[in-house]
């Protein structure tokens, strides 16, 4: 990813037309958000019935997700990335992103919700749960990781799309918010490595 | 503007920018500490000083970060509107989301109040800061 960085200003703004994607119309795209309705709904069905089973296939499913998903870009995808030609990033990007903004927020809506429930019904959030603490430990690690994809990566991801759909993309402003995905690269992989000694530890109690 | 001025404007990305974005992720932060404190007590009720200063201190963040947005002369306003707007929507849902599961567990009360507030200001947190960083690079109408 650093080598993207490092190469990308002034070839991404100097793409000839036609070696550049073709722009969305819309920045999010509009197509996925009836089937995030339908997660959505489903989550709040699950709360409100308190089904173990239906909490716990979201908890899993989505927590999974969410982790699989962030240490595959952060640390396969990401370098691959690195190494392709310009055309290829951008072009890779400019279908990949918009993508991401709209399951990632998803995933973690899935996973926090559903896990909440969880940890309530299994009483692990009681003081007297042998749980508890770790469960405190997960909520650290989850402020951590909301505070860095919502104030820094979600913003940098819809800048950048915004950029991409110029007549004439700005390399440098590009490259400037993509550096952002690689200094949290590993503050986000190591909590999700902490994520995943956390709940297989309170999974296994 | 003329066409001359135009011209000689800096580059989005080397215009001087307030810390805005900065005001309004510390403000985040601080909401999302005082949301894991509720959260850590619940269903029993907490300490509501923590959090309470927490708050104060996340929403006068905010109100600093909107302050010094509003000083910046060269800003493409249009672009926030419309980036804040949607943003503002989606995170109001993943906020509804949050409350739901609070009162769905029985919070009333003064934890139920502070915890919507914090909520309040986590939906205009998130949407801000995605709109000012989406902004801060378009380029103004003349």
């Amino acid at each position: 990813m650093s080598d993207q960085v490092k190469d990308s200003p002034p070839q991404v703004a100097g793409l000839l037309p036609a070696e550049r994607p073709l722009p969305a119309r819309t920045i999010i795209p509009v197509r996925g958000l009836p089937i995030v309705a339908v997660v959505l709904v489903g989550l709040v069905a699950a709360i409100a019935t308190g089904s173990p089973w239906a909490l716990m296939l979201y908890h899993v499913a989505g927590g999974g997700l969410w982790t699989g998903i962030d240490l595959f870009v952060g640390f396969v995808v990401g370098p691959i990335l690195g190494r392709l030609s310009i055309p290829a990033r951008a072009e890779f990007s400019a279908r990949f992103m918009p993508l991401m903004a709209i399951i990632m927020p998803t995933l973690v809506a899935m996973t926090l919700a559903s896990g909440f429930q969880v940890a309530i019904i299994l009483g692990n959030l009681d003081p007297s749960s042998p749980n508890h603490t770790w469960l405190l430990a997960s909520f650290i690690v989850v402020g951590i990781m909301a505070t860095i994809a919502l104030g820094i990566l979600e913003p940098a991801n819809i800048a950048v799309l915004f950029e991409i759909r110029k007549p004439q993309p700005n390399g440098e402003v590009i490259a400037r918010l993509m550096r952002r995905f690689i200094y949290t690269a590993g503050i986000t992989g190591a909590m999700q490595v902490a994520t995943l000694v956390i709940m297989t530890r309170v999974g296994s109690r | 503007m003329s066409a001359a001025e135009a011209t000689t404007r800096p580059a989005p990305q080397d215009r001087v920018f307030p810390p805005v974005a900065p005001c309004v992720v510390v403000s985040l932060a601080l909401v999302i500490v005082g949301g894991i404190w509720m959260a850590s007590y619940f269903p029993r009720r907490p300490p509501l000083a923590p959090p309470t200063v927490l708050w104060v201190l996340s929403a006068a963040l905010l109100v600093t970060g909107f302050v010094l947005l509003a000083r910046v002369a060269d800003f493409a306003w249009a672009v926030f509107g419309l980036v804040w707007r949607w943003a503002l929507l989606a995170y109001v849902v993943t906020a509804g989301l949050i409350e739901f599961a609070f009162v769905h567990n029985g919070a009333t009360g003064a934890p139920l109040a502070l915890v919507t507030a914090m909520l309040v200001i986590f939906a205009l947190d998130v949407a801000t800061v995605i709109a000012v960083t989406v902004a801060r690079y378009q380029t103004p109408p003349p």
